[in-house]
């Protein structure tokens, strides 16, 4: 059981791995982006913008795809690429969720002692 | 954001295809996840009608009859799922008709499946933003990738984020 639950989490950890390497590059994210305000686009709508060689972009593209955040499918003789959200979903399940959680409490404590503090001096 | 009309969802979930296609198609799995809610499939025949019933919690707030109906368009055990989808809780939703939905199932390497849902709103531009969890701050839920992470949680560690498994 202990053996069963270390493999899911190195499992959990080698998929962050790839998620944040894909996410820490720029062109990446900016495609990300590019996906997130329009969906399903073909690489030819997706290296207009870029002052990047096709290649490159096709590059990014692939670690994108291999991180899971973007998705390919066939539609007639084109192939489409969509954001796929659910790993971002997962990392914030897992990661983010649990510093927010702190830091909202921390702020909701500062605003609180703030509060008092004003209330003495008035 | 508007939300895109075809929208591709995809995780990685250790688990079988079997196990994977039971929790999309079994109430008994079904409702442990996501949204929740009891499909009653039959023997999913292409052409069969279909209908997904509220779970108990739901009936408990006073949804009353099935929440969500449409069609078997293809079902091929434990690798494809197609069906026309229409949600039926909402009355702006609902007037949208229906939507089609797949669920892709494929096998990867070290024990792990790949379940891809790919969900067509086009002229549903109401169902695509729900699925697009652009409800979520008020309560409509997050969407697919919410539903999926769901599933994901439950199967490889028995409990749902919700916490209700």
């Amino acid at each position: 059981m202990t053996g069963d639950y270390l493999v899911t989490y190195l499992q959990a950890v080698e998929d962050d791995d790839a998620i944040f390497r894909a996410l820490a590059d720029p062109t990446r994210r900016h495609l990300l982006d590019q996906l997130f305000r329009r969906d399903g686009r073909t690489l030819t709508e997706l290296e207009q913008d870029l002052e990047m060689t096709r290649f490159g972009v096709m590059k990014h593209l692939k670690v994108l795809e291999d991180a899971g955040l973007v998705t390919t499918r066939k539609a007639g003789r084109e192939k489409l690429h969509f954001l796929n959200p659910v790993p971002i979903r997962l990392v914030h399940d897992r990661w983010i969720d649990k510093f927010t959680e702190r830091r909202v409490s921390a702020l909701a404590d500062l605003k609180h002692s703030l509060e008092d503090e004003s209330e003495e001096t008035t | 954001m508007s939300a895109a009309p075809t929208q591709v969802y995809r995780v990685w979930i250790k688990a079988t295809p079997e196990q994977v296609w039971v929790a999309v198609t079994a109430p008994e799995w079904t409702d442990r996840y996501g949204y929740g809610g009891l499909p009653e499939y039959g023997d999913l025949t292409p052409g069969t009608e279909y209908v997904i019933n509220p779970s108990e919690s739901m009936v408990a707030m006073g949804v009353e009859g099935p929440i969500i109906d449409g069609e078997i368009l293809e079902a091929d055990p434990p690798k494809r799922l197609v069906q026309t989808w229409r949600m039926l809780m909402d009355d702006g939703l609902r007037a949208e008709g229906f939507t089609r939905l797949s669920y892709d199932i494929e096998p990867q390497e070290g024990g792990v499946t790949r379940l891809t849902v790919t969900h067509d709103c086009t002229h549903a531009p109401g169902n695509a933003a729900m699925i697009a969890g652009e409800g979520e701050e008020s309560g409509a839920g997050g969407g697919w990738a919410w539903v999926l992470s769901d599933l994901k949680s439950l199967l490889e560690t028995g409990t749902a984020l919700r916490g209700t498994a």
